[in-house]
């Protein structure tokens, strides 16, 4: 047997006498090819971002916070209380911040790198600011990257005085928040400012989330700084009460915590939380809207796929006589298979050639109107290889049943 | 001739099940999608208090003595321009609003401690945004000069403290100090919670906490600063302040100011009243930009602060794509059923019928689909709200179908299938007559 090539004339010569319902085909092809680009590359960035690394032991991790205490006080309860969690079963670390990464609570300021950056000062940076007691870089499982912690002199001597600002002259930041202040350079040993207040980086550790992240510019979530943070001269500012202890006890840590510290203090309030919980609460929004999506691309590709079956099966059943004529003067079963795949191939080819060039004009849309970024190129390709699947499985069944037609259909009159 | 094509689309419905069914399901998951999401865009780009909305306006200016040009004042102001303005007392209602959190028990109930928001406020506040109380009422403005130990709170507070009881004349210990509960609100749920919006255009359209709950507690504004001193965070400042928390007279700004004005002259009038205490504020030396006030109504405000989440935006854009993938869809199946139908067609011509009334036949059928389409698509955009309710956004207790809206489902169902089927129907009444009946 011969083999022909695929002929594309005879299809383009039929395609042209039903010129509106292809028409509509490669429109509604073109849509879902720029709606799935779209869609899935969104799914994709909030896929990210729900997972955004953060270089802290997060799977062991356990936050109780105390609020409401009292402000004189605080210099004996922090150490009775720390004392007391220690106590728990399960626990290995135990230690008292300001705030967590996630948390939503953010202390931000902004500092500059010459010594005359004030407040006001536009060219500063703003960081997020986590103050921390003894033991905290081990309790979250901080990675130095350079220099050292905090040492024990430190520790105790930094205070709150009038300002937000700690009295010392040290700090920790991040990797990313150093690579910020001084691109390019090494960071050990500079300083940052807040005219009149003035701190020296003595560490540089892994990249930790802020309490709240920007979730369109990754680079400047991870600008935070930590300072050292005494009980005594705290002011109330330390009212996460971290724990860590392996993953399976988290939960029972969490509780016995909250309980621990609400009997401690009966004036306060006491809420425990694990940090995988933190992290899921603050990306559920996010998490909600990756699923709708999600939703609505399965269901359009239904759709669409339905819409063809429709439209070609209606097509098979207009042609059933010259789909006859054709097998009774020698086409095969594969030849008409053929036939309606290749029209489905040209149609959808059209389609998400248009659906390409549109997918991109979306993106430019939303990148104007919405915090989006550009969509990377492999999606364009990704969407029209998805939309020729869909259109080749959707149109096998309809295919397969006009080449089932039985040649002798031609020689009866319709 | 009506009910005589209502009669004729149903049997040609019938007769072809699975096109039909194919054209219901496009069209009822388009509504079903975009009605679902229409539902939620207009519960959060809406009105919060139709009746009051238009003589409601936010008043900024601009306290940063620093030099330097900035177009927008902050979204809101220091304490003492706020205290200034509201004292004047030259609008028909005024009141200032802070927040912060606050140690909050009642201590004749055996209930822990927690850490609500309290909002404390003046006088005016209750009748300026209409709020309905359940028992007992407001304070008067007398009390917010006298710090009166008072309070209002919300009937959610009311429920979780008292169980839903009548509260006035009971204690709340906030922080140390007891206060009287004078008022318990009716439920009161203004989305979004329009007074607290500031900020807001920071938000990169991640806006969706602004339709939270009302606070649990109200207390007068000058109660609240003294009984829970300490616990104030500002908006900015533009340099140190001295003593962190204790807000008052520091280089912050942390207060809003909502005033009623009743006509347009009197907005005119305020608004001169603003330019003048900015011009007075400049010569003082404490204000940079006299020029930067602003009077925005209620939803000039939140138009500007840009209160409806991204993500709802992009939803509904979504959301309409997928309509017109349906659309589409559904115009391709109904031009096939249309003019598989020539021979019929081509018979009811010869017999006399005009083409005007083949097309009103198509078109009958085509609207029957968009019919039982909508109907299908108004349970699954209550299975769709039925969703956005499950998730743990905070305007989730607000996702319901109204009225207006399950009218508009079928309105906009039918308008869609009338829509996609005009070709078809179009191209059916115009089928040369001659090779129609030739075929037959």
């Amino acid at each position: 047997m011969e083999i022909r090539p695929i002929e594309f004339r005879p299809i383009l010569a039929s395609l042209r006498k039903h010129r509106i319902p292809a028409m509509l085909i490669v429109l509604e092809i073109a849509l879902a090819c720029a709606v799935l680009c779209n869609a899935v590359f969104m799914i994709s960035q909030r896929v990210n971002d729900i997972h955004l690394p953060s270089a802290i032991d997060e799977q062991g991790l356990v936050s109780a916070t105390l609020r409401g205490t009292d402000d004189k006080l605080v210099g004996s309860d922090i150490p009775r209380n720390l004392a007391a969690l220690r106590g728990i079963v399960g626990v290995q670390q135990a230690a008292i911040t300001s705030s967590l990464p996630l948390s939503h609570n953010n202390w931000g300021w902004s500092f500059g790198t010459s010594p005359d950056s004030a407040l006001a000062n536009r060219k500063n940076i703003n960081v997020s600011l986590y103050f921390i007691g003894e033991g905290g870089d081990k309790t979250l499982g901080l990675h130095m990257l350079q220099g050292r912690f905090f040492n024990a002199d430190e520790l105790a001597d930094s205070k709150f005085d009038t300002a937000p600002l700690p009295e010392t002259h040290v700090v920790v930041m991040t990797r990313s928040a150093a690579e910020n202040f001084w691109p390019g350079q090494a960071a050990l040993g500079k300083t940052i400012y807040s005219k009149p207040y003035y701190y020296t980086v003595v560490g540089v550790v892994d990249d930790v989330l802020r309490p709240n992240v920007y979730t369109q510019n990754t680079r400047k979530s991870y600008d935070a700084v930590y300072f050292p943070m005494s009980a005594a001269g705290s002011k109330g500012a330390l009212s996460y009460y971290i724990l860590r202890g392996a993953p399976q006890d988290r939960d029972r840590i969490m509780r016995e915590a909250e309980q621990k510290l609400a009997d401690l203090n009966p004036g306060a309030v006491a809420k425990g939380q694990t940090y995988a919980d933190i992290r899921e609460k603050y990306f559920a929004d996010m998490s909600s809207m990756a699923w709708m999506l999600v939703l609505v691309c399965v269901v359009m590709l239904a759709v669409t796929a339905f819409g063809i079956v429709g439209l070609t099966s209606f097509w098979v059943g207009q042609r059933r006589r010259q789909i006859g004529i054709r097998r009774a003067v020698g086409a095969t079963r594969g030849h008409i298979m053929q036939y309606f795949q290749t029209e489905n191939l040209l149609l959808t080819t059209a389609g998400v050639v248009v659906g390409m060039g549109l997918a991109f004009g979306i993106n430019i849309y939303l990148m104007q109107h919405y915090e989006m970024s550009r969509m990377p190129w492999y999606y364009l390709p990704g969407g029209a290889l998805a939309l020729w699947l869909l259109g080749q499985a959707s149109v096998f069944g309809p295919a397969q049943k006009a080449a089932s037609v039985p040649p002798v259909v031609a020689t009866r009159s319709v | 001739m009506f009910a005589y094509y209502l009669d004729l689309a149903f049997r040609s419905l019938k007769r072809n099940k699975v096109l039909t069914a194919l054209m219901v399901i496009a069209i009822a998951v388009g509504i079903g999608a975009s009605m679902t999401t229409l539902t939620v865009m207009r519960l959060l780009s809406g009105d919060p208090i139709p009746a009051r909305s238009a003589h409601l306006f936010y008043a900024q200016i601009d306290p940063d003595p620093t030099p330097g040009d900035r177009k927008e004042p902050y979204d809101v102001i220091d304490y003492q321009s706020a205290v200034d303005l509201w004292s004047a007392h030259r609008a028909d209602r005024q009141t200032l609003i802070i927040e912060s959190p606050v140690r909050m028990r009642a201590p004749d109930v055996n209930l822990p401690a927690t850490m609500p928001t309290m909002a404390s406020i003046t006088a005016d506040f209750f009748s300026m945004f209409d709020v309905p109380f359940q028992y007992g009422n407001g304070w008067t403005a007398e009390d917010d000069t006298k710090r009166a130990q008072v309070a209002v709170i919300s009937a959610d507070l009311n429920q979780k403290l008292f169980g839903g009881a009548n509260s006035v004349g009971r204690t709340l210990r906030l922080r140390d100090t007891d206060v009287r509960i004078i008022g318990v609100l009716k439920p009161w749920r203004p989305s979004p919670l329009f007074y607290m919006v500031a900020g807001a255009h920071y938000a990169n359209g991640d806006t969706a906490d602004l339709y939270s709950k009302t606070e649990d507690v109200f207390t007068p504004f000058f109660t609240g600063l003294e009984l829970n001193d300490g616990n104030f965070s500002q908006y900015t400042c533009w340099h140190l302040p001295d003593h962190p928390g204790h807000l008052r007279n520091s280089p912050c700004v942390w207060v809003r100011l909502w005033v009623q004005l009743g006509d347009s002259s009197k907005v005119a009038a305020y608004k001169q009243f603003l330019d003048g205490y900015a011009a007075q504020q400049k010569v003082l030396g404490r204000v940079a930009r006299p020029q930067n006030t602003r009077l925005r109504s209620l939803m000039q405000w939140l138009d500007y602060e840009g209160v409806v989440p991204s993500d709802v935006r992009l939803q509904t854009w979504l959301a309409f794509a997928f309509l017109a993938i349906c659309l589409f869809n559904t115009i391709g199946l109904l031009l096939a059923k249309f003019l598989r139908r020539g021979g019929e067609i081509g018979v009811r011509r010869a017999l006399g019928a005009t083409r005007g009334a083949v097309f009103a036949q198509c078109l009958v059928e085509a609207g029957m689909v968009g019919l039982i389409g909508g109907l299908v698509g108004w349970l699954l955009a209550l299975a769709g709200l039925w969703l956005v309710r499950q998730q743990s956004v905070p305007y989730a207790d607000l996702a319901h179908l109204d009225a207006s809206m399950f009218l508009l489902t079928f309105v906009l169902a039918i308008a869609a299938s009338l829509l996609a089927g005009v070709l078809p129907a179009l191209r059916a009444s115009r089928l040369p007559l001659g090779l129609q009946l030739k075929t037959l």
